[in-house]
């Protein structure tokens, strides 16, 4: 890419970036010592606010000048709450599970005096001589962090962090450029959209930018509405700037005068960040009128989604952008050709336009040298369920599942078994141990079922009952579908009915037939991507894992014991402690008593089978079981 | 509510052009106000905008997250994503319904706790989670529902106390 320097441009943007930069070394050179903690939803949900209430006191009540940043999240979900402390003269020190007695001793200890703690430390951000650093993690081996870089490293509320840290050069850059070969050194990086469909992004910037009419709009897909993926959420809430700068420079590339990002209800705090992003953005004239003192002008409004799976189809998509129901309509013609109203729409999902910057940036041939011969750059999973490092996970493309889930998530907790992993949300399927092997991109988990899309993991053990997550994901599809479509508004009522019967213990063998036949109508008959892959967990649960679905039927028991109508809570009296009343006291409804010799008896019609006696049950003991089929309960 | 429910809405719909496109924008901010959108709200909307009432309407019904009944004081949101239902979102669930005695998208007689699942909040590494007034918390199994409500009626407690 040559870059016709225009002084203009340039200089307006040196000027920008050397006050950031002041900023930042503001921070830095001041000697203080410097406290980050991730307040991302993830950690949040783990007490991270009380965590930081609790820092900020400390550090006023001891008079300290140091100042408490909050970040995003840095991908070690499993760790939260997480403080980092910069301390002059240390390594920058990681600190897990942090508690506000932790804190305090933190603040004390550490920043007041000098002992770092070192039994609450999680991991140095560099190689030192102090502490083991996080790149001596085992997973530290397959993670390549390309757009999660930022993440939980600076302040997402502060456009100057950014900044200083290369944010909007690749703007900068991209303005001095044609945006015909802005265009073109996408295409040549082969970067596939990660919404799910593995388009490539290229193409569809060319088809758009030479789609007649004005003016064309660029929307970013925010509405991750895969439960079980958090990606795009994370990088919303940790480094909204990223998505700003791929979004402006799409708009410059197709010749789009407005842009939206659209993002879920359900993420009240991205929606907070990236509002206060576009602010920050327009103020120094990244965003707006002439931007950077180019004649380009464009602008981006946030809308927030109202809860509706369905509208992360792009047509659907359009109408919720117009006021009407989130109901998808036919295709072509094409968004990228005729969108929203009526007008050229270039539609591309959160990751995919954080990578732009990095491609602008290296340049085409560094992207695509990353990844497999048909998939190129990295991918990002949201890794949850049962495993042992839940979180974010960047790597490269054609990373096989057994690294992400057993070397970069540690394999599964308790020792138990892997079962299965669920991937690619509502639209995937699950894979079984015979298909760890297989590496990741976008074409090669299709044969075996299933479908990367946008990056959600959900590992599944033994105690997981392949019948019931397959009736789990069509209970929500069939509750999110939009009712269009006949074979996809009734075929997934009558194939949840069937699945609402199996784990009741009340199936037939026959509804196997009658479910494969109804999933394939369904796939055939639908519109749009959410009846088309509706059926996929059902069709592979059925390949892999059909006898789960044999022994629901016939014999009335469910192998995971998890099935609660097919299961029974038991307390073996041989293993049961007299002196020990730990069941009775947490049973939700007064369900166990002791008996006369003081042995734990579970009334059988009171248990409503939450399993709190199984957990509380000290393991010493370990008297609490399941049985199935509940006929197994000794009389 | 009801009474207020036209001039808070006319307040609201001050800050907005009359697109078609606004209604959503326009339908979560006067939920914001009211909690919930009464028939009065969205009749004063479509006037408004312009379209039929039964568009609103529509509009309103379609999406999960406008309701047409008013909420609790405190919203309990018990996430049923599916990281949540494999560690036992569904168990949860039950517990709120048992101790609210109220079902999935009701209120409770005294108008203290409203009581709705909500698709997957993004903390699935928490799971199971529920949102309580807006706040996620993280691994609530049925002893830490007892334990919520408890702080809930401790808060109240001590209110009580202070007023007299």
């Amino acid at each position: 890419m040559k870059i016709a320097e225009m002084p203009a441009i340039a200089s307006a943007f040196r000027e920008i970036k050397s006050r950031a930069e002041a900023h930042w070394r503001e921070l830095w050179d001041s000697g203080q010592p410097v406290i980050m903690i991730s307040t991302a939803t993830c950690g949040r949900a783990a007490g991270a606010l009380e965590v930081l209430q609790t820092l900020r006191g400390e550090v006023k009540k001891q008079n300290l000048n140091c100042p408490v940043i909050e970040v995003g999240c840095m991908g070690h979900c499993y760790a939260e709450p997480m403080v980092i402390i910069y301390k002059p003269g240390y390594p920058a020190i990681c600190y897990a599970h942090v508690n506000p007695v932790i804190a305090e001793r933190l603040v004390k200890e550490f920043i007041l005096g000098d002992d770092p703690c070192l039994e609450f430390v999680f991991g140095a951000l560099e190689e030192n001589d102090l502490v083991p650093s996080l790149a001596d993690f085992p997973r530290a081996n397959y993670e390549k962090k390309v757009i999660l870089k930022n993440c939980g490293q600076i302040d997402p509320t502060e456009i100057d962090h950014y900044l200083a840290n290369g944010g909007y050069a690749s703007l900068a850059k991209a303005l001095q450029v044609p945006a015909e070969e802005i265009v073109d050194e996408v295409r040549r990086s082969e970067l596939r959209g990660r919404g799910g469909a593995g388009f490539p992004t290229g193409q569809k910037w060319e088809i758009c930018r030479q789609a007649p009419g004005k003016p064309k709009y660029a929307i970013c897909n925010g509405d991750e509405g895969d439960p079980g993926a958090f990606m795009d959420r994370a990088i919303m809430e940790s480094d909204p700037h990223s998505v700003i700068e791929g979004m402006i420079i799409a708009g410059y590339a197709i010749g789009a005068r407005y842009g939206y990002i659209y993002v879920r209800a359900e993420y009240p705090l991205a929606v907070e960040r990236v509002q206060v992003a576009l602010r920050q953005a327009r103020k120094l004239n990244l965003l707006g009128k002439s931007i950077l003192d180019s004649d380009f002008s464009f602008d981006i409004r946030l809308f927030q989604g109202s809860g509706a799976f369905v509208c992360g189809e792009e047509t659907a998509l359009i109408a919720s952008l117009e006021g009407k129901p989130g109901i998808p309509y036919h295709r072509p013609p094409y968004p990228a050709v005729k969108g929203l109203y009526g007008k050229p729409t270039l539609f591309n999902n959160v990751k995919t336009l954080a990578y732009i910057r990095h491609i602008i940036n290296h340049g085409a041939e560094w992207f695509a040298s990353i990844g497999t011969e048909r998939s190129k750059g990295t991918a990002v999973f949201a890794l949850a369920g049962k495993v042992v490092n839940t979180g974010l996970a960047e790597v490269p493309m054609g990373t096989t599942l057994r690294q992400v889930i057993f070397d970069v998530g540690s394999g599964i907790p308790g020792g138990k078994r892997f079962k299965a992993v669920q991937i690619g949300g509502p639209s995937g399927g699950c894979l079984p141990e015979s298909a760890l092997d297989l590496p990741i991109d976008f074409d090669s988990l299709s044969d075996a079922g299933a479908m990367m899309g946008s990056g959600g993991m959900v590992v599944l053990d033994e105690d997981d009952c392949m019948v019931e997550i397959s009736r789990y994901f069509l209970e929500f599809t069939q509750r999110e579908s939009c009712g269009k479509c006949t074979p996809c508004r009734l075929g997934t009522k009558q194939m949840l009915e069937a699945l609402d019967d199996i784990v009741l213990g009340q199936g037939r063998i026959e509804y196997l037939n009658t479910l494969s036949e109804l999933a394939e109508e369904v796939k055939a008959g639908s519109l749009c991507g959410l009846g088309k892959t509706a059926p996929n967990p059902v069709l592979t649960t059925l390949r892999y894992f059909r006898d789960e679905y044999e022994a629901h039927i016939k014999e009335g028991r469910c192998p995971a014991l998890m099935c609660r109508e097919l299961i029974a809570y038991y307390i073996l009296p041989e293993k049961c402690e007299r002196s020990c009343d730990a069941c009775v006291g947490t049973c939700t409804v007064e369900a166990i008593t002791p008996d006369k010799k003081r042995i734990k008896v579970i009334d059988q019609e009171k248990c409503v089978k939450c399993g709190t006696c199984l957990d509380a049950c000290p393991p010493q003991y370990n008297a609490v079981i399941k049985l199935s089929p509940p006929s197994e309960v000794p009389k | 509510m009801t009474e207020l429910a036209p001039q808070e809405t006319k307040q609201i719909l001050k800050k907005f052009s009359r697109k078609r496109g606004n209604l959503i924008p326009i339908l979560q901010k006067v939920q914001g106000r009211l909690g919930y959108l009464p028939r009065e709200a969205m009749l004063e909307i479509a006037e408004f905008l312009n379209i039929p009432d039964i568009d609103v309407y529509s509009v309103v019904t379609f999406y999960n997250q406008f309701r047409l009944t008013p909420p609790g004081r405190h919203s309990i949101r018990v996430c049923l994503g599916t990281a949540c239902h494999m560690k036992g979102g569904y168990i949860t669930l039950d517990a709120w319904k048992r101790r609210l005695a109220i079902g999935r998208g009701e209120t409770t007689p005294d108008r203290e706790f409203d009581l709705d699942t909500v698709a997957c909040v993004g903390c699935c590494t928490m799971a199971p989670v529920t949102v309580v007034d807006d706040k996620p918390q993280g691994k609530v199994e049925p002893t830490k529902v007892d334990g919520i409500l408890l702080a809930f009626e401790w808060e109240r407690g001590k209110k009580t106390k202070e007023g007299q």
